[in-house]
């Protein structure tokens, strides 16, 4: 088992008390591919960041389980977590823009992020990164190696961020809504990727997204949260056809091309859900 | 309100991003333009309001050409409502004070009265008035956006991706309060969008906008059919056709 | 009453504007009033401005008579905070030292603030050439050094308090001017100064109206912390001679003239120091958690 989350609290301690944002989340990941999918305030960004220990410091954690291979997140220090993070388990986030140093070339972070794990000479470091920019299908490798972030678009940058996260041959990807800011067109392509590369290297997935149609079509498991609680979790397969009434709620609220509804139905939310 | 747009285009300094648009919206239907990032569909929208002067062709409201910059009457008839409903709204200031500003600017007399009126018509509660926009949900803010832009009891509303921000159940309550209000206010709508089922939803007439050009327009019912014919037109909706599909 | 008043204004669904508008207030004080650093300061300015506005009551002595066989007294029953190098009773002084140093620090900052807001704000908001010419004019009173530029206006007026307030507040604006620009620039392009700009609201009216409230909380902090170095460039002009004309107690020129006793009587510049100490630190503690209190997203 790869991941291991037991019964999962987080909470926020501000001045006026204390908010649950967590309450009470169990999923367990293989080498396979497990979506989580909510609308925002769910709490599935947190759940994931927890298990990288990347939450702010005021928020209080609590669970039975939280483990990666083994290794109990809670209590590993800081040194331990950055041979996981970055190392064991590579973290996608939803904007590049944000994640690549912009008066760097793309292709001389890559290299710093494989020579930071792999060691070697900034030779073969630059050999290595053009590699990984080919493994993510980037048509001209070399010259986006040398060109700045600014100068590639949203899915470039999102596919240069992947190439970083391979470098170390991680066991684990955490990505978190890594397609929002892209295109349709790219999005497709991006995921179609990520799926990819993580079969081929028998790595566990874990895709957080609001989208729950994309969801299905890109994973094998997917968990579906609301108000900090696991509703219920369904074969990706059978998602589209899913029973709990949050689920369908959410499914038929949304316009369809094909089936178009005059009015399109409203998501009421029963209290019974959280019980 | 009729609105004509011909052989539009707008640079921005040497580079031309919209390149000869035309389309034609009917009295009281809904335009959509789709595209994706960078095709121009916003700089468009953002042209027809007013708020780009870089621009060459013809704009017309009812027959009558806007000029370049608009007098303060016009945004009596037209408005707009923002994408971001984060960042479409003062973050100092309350709801009250917000909606209230183009009463103020055309010195209306009934500003207690219009903000009460449109406050129901987008079915927020007459308790969000005095509140910050911090204070309030994201469908929420959305549903002030659209108060805002309804103040006046203008003609047109010019939509740029009003419900992308928002998680789906909240964007089927406003996609369905902006459906509701269309047929109650008898407005003219032109919006835009990158998801191709919202647009389908709310428009009856759509335009597919790649690199600057707006390449195709068909009817919302072809769209469904597949009977299109450019390419790109095809690729979009076959993208969102395959998500509609099991997997 | 209070309890009343409190009831009215912290309703959750105010009735009126002006409910609303108390409500705001009294929770931005309940905010302020949770700050404890904050109402240190406002306590300390609060006892400074009651202090200058009393301070012919308060006073023990004549702030002006000297008395020579007494000088560079210690502290005592008589005089509460010793005398200086005339004789003059120190406490007395300070007190009313406090009329014309606060006076002179809030009128430059009346002065500046206001200027340095509209120039920053109309720079940022129409850019192209209306930009160029106001940031370059910033620039040019930005290069002088400061005391220089005050020195040389000051000579070209006639010495005194006046002058060297409107000597400090031309030199104090630049910095303001820029960081109004530069949070201007920020918000210039959002969608909420669009959605104002499609009311038919005229430029002007957005800037004052809609993008100066958004810097002013910035600046406000800013202001408090230069509130000292105003205070010191004040004293600097008084002890050239070019400031507060003596014997009036201005703190600084208190300083500058008892500066040759800090190793002896090291009381004598050493109290009224203290003052500006205070003072300065009373306005940071009040303008950061003002900061806070202004920025509705913090409640």
């Amino acid at each position: 088992m790869l991941v291991d989350i037991q019964n999962l609290h987080i909470g926020f301690e501000s001045r006026t008390g204390f908010t649950p944002a967590v309450k009470g989340v169990s999923l367990t990941l293989g080498t396979e591919k497990l979506g989580i999918v909510g609308e925002s305030g769910s709490g599935k960004s947190l759940t994931a960041r927890a298990l990288m220990k990347l939450l702010p410091k005021q928020t209080r954690i609590s669970a039975d389980a939280l483990t990666f291979d083994g290794i109990d997140i809670m209590s590993a220090s800081e040194r331990e977590m950055r041979q996981i993070r970055g190392k064991r388990a590579g973290f996608i986030l939803q904007d590049p823009k944000y994640s690549l140093n912009p008066v760097k070339t793309i292709g001389s972070q890559v290299a710093e992020a494989w020579r930071t794990h792999k060691g070697g000479s900034k030779r073969q470091a630059a050999e290595a990164a053009v590699m990984l920019l080919e493994q993510v299908k980037i048509r001209d490798p070399k010259k986006v190696a040398a060109s700045y972030p600014h100068q590639v678009s949203g899915g470039m940058g999102q596919r240069v961020m992947i190439a970083m996260m391979l470098a170390p041959d991680p066991e684990l990807l955490i990505a978190d809504e890594p397609t929002s800011a892209l295109d349709a067109t790219v999005q497709a392509e991006i995921l179609r990727l990520i799926e990819e590369l993580v079969s081929e290297r028998g790595m566990g997935l874990l895709l957080i997204s609001h989208d729950l149609p994309l969801v299905s079509h890109f994973c094998d498991r997917v968990a579906v949260m609301y108000a900090g609680r696991v509703m219920e979790e369904v074969k990706a397969s059978e998602l589209l056809s899913a029973q709990h009434p949050y689920t369908r709620g959410l499914l038929n609220c949304m316009p369809s091309l094909l089936h178009p509804k005059d009015r399109l139905p409203v998501l009421t939310r029963d209290p019974e859900w959280l019980k | 309100m009729t609105i004509e747009i011909e052989n539009l285009s707008i640079s921005f300094g040497d580079r031309q991003v919209v390149k000869g648009v035309t389309f034609q919206v009917a009295q009281g239907t809904s335009f959509g333009i789709v595209g994706e990032s960078g095709s121009g569909k916003s700089t468009v929208l953002r042209a027809m309001a007013g708020l780009n002067t870089d621009w060459s062709g013809r704009i017309a409201f009812s027959g009558e050409a806007a000029p370049l910059k608009r007098p303060p009457a016009f945004f009596r008839k037209v408005q707009m409502v923002f994408q971001d409903p984060y960042g479409s709204l003062h973050p100092r200031q309350t709801i009250d004070r917000i909606l209230s500003e183009l009463p103020l600017v055309h010195g209306m007399k009934d500003i207690d009265s219009r903000i009460a009126k449109v406050l129901s018509a987008v079915a927020l509660p007459q308790s969000a008035r005095f509140r910050f926009p911090h204070q309030l949900s994201g469908g929420q803010r959305q549903r002030v956006a659209i108060a805002r832009a309804l103040i006046a009891d203008p003609q047109v509303l010019l939509l740029d991706e009003p419900t992308s921000a928002l998680d789906v159940s909240v964007q089927a309550e406003i996609l369905n309060l902006l459906a509701d209000l269309r047929v109650e206010r008898n407005l003219t709508y032109v919006m835009v969008s990158h998801n191709l089922s919202v647009i389908a939803h709310l428009c009856s007439h759509v335009g597919v906008m790649i690199d600057g050009h707006m390449v195709e327009q068909v009817t919302a019912e072809d769209l469904r059919l597949g009977q299109v014919e450019h390419p790109h037109t095809r690729e979009l909706r076959s993208l969102s056709v395959e998500l509609e599909e099991p997997a | 009453m209070a309890s009343a008043f409190r009831t009215w204004a912290l309703s959750e669904m105010p009735s009126s504007r002006r409910q609303a508008t108390w409500g705001n207030r009294y929770r931005a004080w309940l905010n302020l009033k949770g700050n404890p650093l904050g109402m240190i300061g406002l306590t300390i300015i609060a006892i400074f401005v009651l202090m200058a506005i009393f301070a012919p009551v308060l006073s023990t002595h004549n702030p002006a008579t000297q008395d020579l066989a007494n000088r560079l007294a210690t502290p005592g029953a008589a005089h509460w905070l010793g005398t200086d190098e005339l004789g003059r009773d120190v406490y007395s002084r300070i007190l009313y030292g406090a009329r014309v140093t606060l006076g002179m620090v809030i009128a430059v900052v009346v002065l500046v603030a206001p200027l340095g807001l509209a120039i920053g704000c109309i720079a940022g908001y129409f850019g192209g050439i209306i930009d160029t010419i106001l940031m370059r004019l910033t620039d040019i009173f930005l290069a002088f050094p400061r005391l220089v530029l005050a020195l040389a206006f000051v000579a070209a007026l006639k010495p005194g308090i006046e002058s060297a307030v409107l000597a400090i507040a031309l030199t104090a604006w630049p910095p303001y001017a820029r960081m109004a620009r530069a949070e201007t620039l920020t918000v210039r392009g959002s969608d909420f100064i669009a959605a104002y700009r499609l009311t038919g609201a005229s430029s002007w009216r957005i800037i004052f109206r809609h993008i100066a409230p958004l810097c002013t909380p910035s600046l406000i902090v800013r202001v408090t912390l230069d509130m000292s170095s105003i205070i010191i460039t004040a004293a600097s002009l008084g002890f050239l001679g070019m400031g507060a004309q003596p014997p009036s107690p201005e703190w600084g020129a208190m300083i500058a003239t008892a500066k040759r006793f800090m190793f002896e009587q090291w009381w004598v510049p050493m109290i009224p120091a203290i003052a500006i100490l205070l003072v300065s630190l009373a306005f940071n503690f009040l303008g950061d958690a003002l900061r806070d209190v202004l920025d509705p997203k913090g409640n």
